[in-house]
């Protein structure tokens, strides 16, 4: 071979070779999901029966009781009046503009990823402030499905599982979860070592340690995690749409592919309004949770 | 004399990847310094073997990095040792298993920390009543347990505040109230007062003795205050370096160091303040009626103006006012003089 070449293009992996590879990666893959498809399908039904169920509630009952269930909400996480009242407005227009039953979708959708990310992602964190080896293992998958783009997950997720609601569940969840898990980590390793050695000193178990003082003591940490999955899950609702997530999406998809400037203006801002909603009642709840800090009187 | 309570014996904490390996060339003289720079381990304790009885206060003193933290930690195994044995009332703590050894820690000992190390997230009832819910007692029984102790530490009408509404000799009263409250038989005191401003700490010691009368603990007081060491101890261990350089009470301390360590500690104390009149007393004798009478437990301080109207010395009586020796009044002068070199 001549040896400048060498330097000069890259000595690359033959065309044919190359083909071989992808055809047999992708045989392999499609022979499993034919194979596994419908069973890794059923695991999910339960989750996809209570997020329609959740939707079915959000969209047919009275608008006028889920407003005021959501302010309720809002008013117990914020105890902000302003808050109460802007968010009264912005559901009154969302309805006015015609975006109630979408907006009502990608409640449900968000609440039920959260929940979710939840539910998984505590635990996980947990693990990993527990042990340095799973925390060096999480840690680079975490890194990819943060920077993963997420069309290149939504092919085998829906290769896998179709198209509908639950793949779309599974790739908000996939890009929205890190933060929780990171922050668990992070809240209980971050808890004072002195008060660790005390309870230590008490007797107390791992379990005791854990529930009693690390927990605790990370909740701060924990919620702005929660926090920010809301606003990673949210974020993730247009993409979500192009695999058949009904919701606020759709609206902007359809406005891309047809140039519809207004209506992807107003489904756009419906999707900032539940933001900012979301994110204002995570925080100020998260902070009221570490009052003790402050050394307020409660 | 008192019952052992706490025995330790040839207790070694070498800190590094590889600590077994080192015991044997520390035994054999290695000291701290050369261990680091060599071998790069750090010697915690070598060999340290220490008698604590029952019922009295033990202080551990010394400058910082001496090994005195690391040894209490010793107690409750929050450290675990290199070599050697710790026996508290006749059982091994280094062979208890996970199980025992919690057991053990919730029971038997009880922890106060340098900063309080309380808890920011629960009011000062829960802290208090740590312990005690780590050992599942029923709800009603420890939060009246826990009010007991907050009222014997003056707190009362605190309960539902945070810690961080607190000044800290207030946190600590916290501390020292959570660490009796499980009615432990070992107090375990790690530079308890020493992060408290001069006067708070004058009053924690004596509220500290003041407990101690009626509760008769066992406690082992780390500082590295001499005073604080002289005011509490009925005997003073003295580390350096990892090693113990002495253990006795607070006379032999001041009267015989056992080294220029020892010596260059004590150097500035007050001896008239601290030595009692039994540490001088000739024991025996006659009553001499024209001398005037004082306490064995006076320190010589207290008796200087009793010594100015003496004729020849003092008559000493103990605390049941009998007769039990004499001071003559050359000795006292004796040791004037020598306290002033």
């Amino acid at each position: 071979m001549n040896f400048t070449e060498f330097f000069i293009s890259f000595p690359e992996m033959s065309k044919e070779s190359l083909r071989l590879f992808k055809k047999s990666l992708d045989g392999a893959y499609r022979n499993f999901s034919r194979e596994y498809g419908d069973a890794i399908e059923a695991v999910f039904d339960p989750v996809l029966y209570f997020l329609v169920w959740f939707e079915k509630i959000l969209q047919n009952s009275p608008w006028p009781a889920v407003i005021i269930v959501f302010l309720l909400l809002i008013y117990y996480g914020s105890r902000s009046v302003a808050l109460t009242i802007s968010s009264l407005i912005a559901f009154l227009l969302i309805g006015y503009f015609g975006m109630w039953d979408d907006t009502m979708s990608t409640v449900s959708i968000i609440g039920v990823c959260t929940l979710m990310s939840i539910g998984l992602g505590i635990p996980i964190g947990i693990l990993m402030s527990g042990s340095d080896r799973a925390r060096a293992a999480i840690t680079p998958i975490l890194d990819i499905m943060q920077t993963m783009p997420s069309f290149v997950y939504l092919i085998p997720v829906v290769m896998l599982l179709g198209i509908g609601k639950i793949p779309g569940l599974l790739a908000v969840i996939i890009y929205a979860i890190p933060p929780i898990i990171r922050l668990t980590d992070l809240g209980i390793r971050e808890v004072n070592k002195e008060v660790l050695e005390a309870a230590d000193a008490f007797g107390a178990n791992r379990t005791q340690k854990l529930f009693r003082v690390q927990l605790p003591l990370a909740l701060p940490t924990i919620f702005a995690g929660i926090n920010q999955t809301i606003m990673m899950a949210l974020a993730m609702v247009v993409i979500a749409s192009m695999i058949g997530v009904k919701g606020l999406g759709q609206p902007v998809l359809k406005a891309i592919t047809n140039q519809y400037f207004t209506m992807g203006l107003l489904n756009g801002l419906a999707i900032v309004a539940l933001a900012i909603i979301f994110d204002r009642v995570s925080q100020s709840f998260g902070k009221r949770m570490q009052q003790y800090r402050a050394g307020a009187n409660e | 004399m008192s019952e052992i309570k706490i025995k330790i014996e040839n207790l070694y904490k070498i800190f590094g990847s590889r600590p077994r390996e080192y015991t044997d060339i520390v035994r054999d003289g290695v000291d701290k310094d050369e261990l680091l720079s060599k071998y790069n381990h750090v010697l915690g304790l070598d060999n340290i073997s220490l008698d604590i009885n029952e019922h009295s206060i033990q202080v551990v003193m010394g400058l910082s990095g001496s090994g005195k933290s690391t040894l209490i930690r010793h107690i409750n195994r929050l450290i675990e040792p290199t070599e050697g044995t710790v026996t508290v009332d006749g059982e091994d703590i280094t062979k208890l298993n996970k199980m025992d050894l919690l057991e053990f820690r919730r029971n038997k000992t009880g922890m106060v920390f340098q900063r309080f190390a309380l808890f920011p997230h629960q009011n000062i009832l829960d802290n208090v009543q740590f312990g005690l819910s780590i050992k599942n007692l029923d709800k009603s029984d420890s939060i009246e347990r826990a009010m007991y102790w907050i009222e014997k530490v003056g707190l009362t009408g605190f309960e539902n505040k945070f810690p961080n509404q607190l000044s800290g000799g207030m946190q600590q009263r916290v501390g020292l109230a959570r660490a009796l409250a499980t009615d432990p038989d070992i107090l375990l005191m790690d530079e308890a007062f020493s992060a408290l401003d001069p006067l708070i700490r004058t009053d924690m010691q004596d509220q500290l003795l003041d407990l101690q009368k009626n509760l008769n603990k066992t406690i082992m007081f780390i500082t590295h205050d001499l005073d604080e060491a002289l005011k509490l101890g009925d005997r003073i261990a003295i580390l350096n370096g990892g090693k113990l350089v002495q253990d006795g009470n607070a006379e032999e301390i001041l009267l015989k160091p056992a080294d220029q360590y020892v010596a260059n500690f004590v150097k500035d104390v007050n001896r008239i303040k601290v030595l009692k009149i039994k540490t001088i007393l000739d024991q025996g004798g006659e009553r001499a009626n024209s001398n005037p009478t004082v306490n064995v437990n006076d320190s010589i301080e207290n008796c200087l103006p009793a010594i100015l109207e003496s004729q020849s010395g003092l008559n000493v009586i103990d605390e049941k006012n009998n007769f039990v020796g004499s001071v003559s009044k050359n000795k006292i002068i004796d040791i004037l003089q020598k306290s002033k070199d």
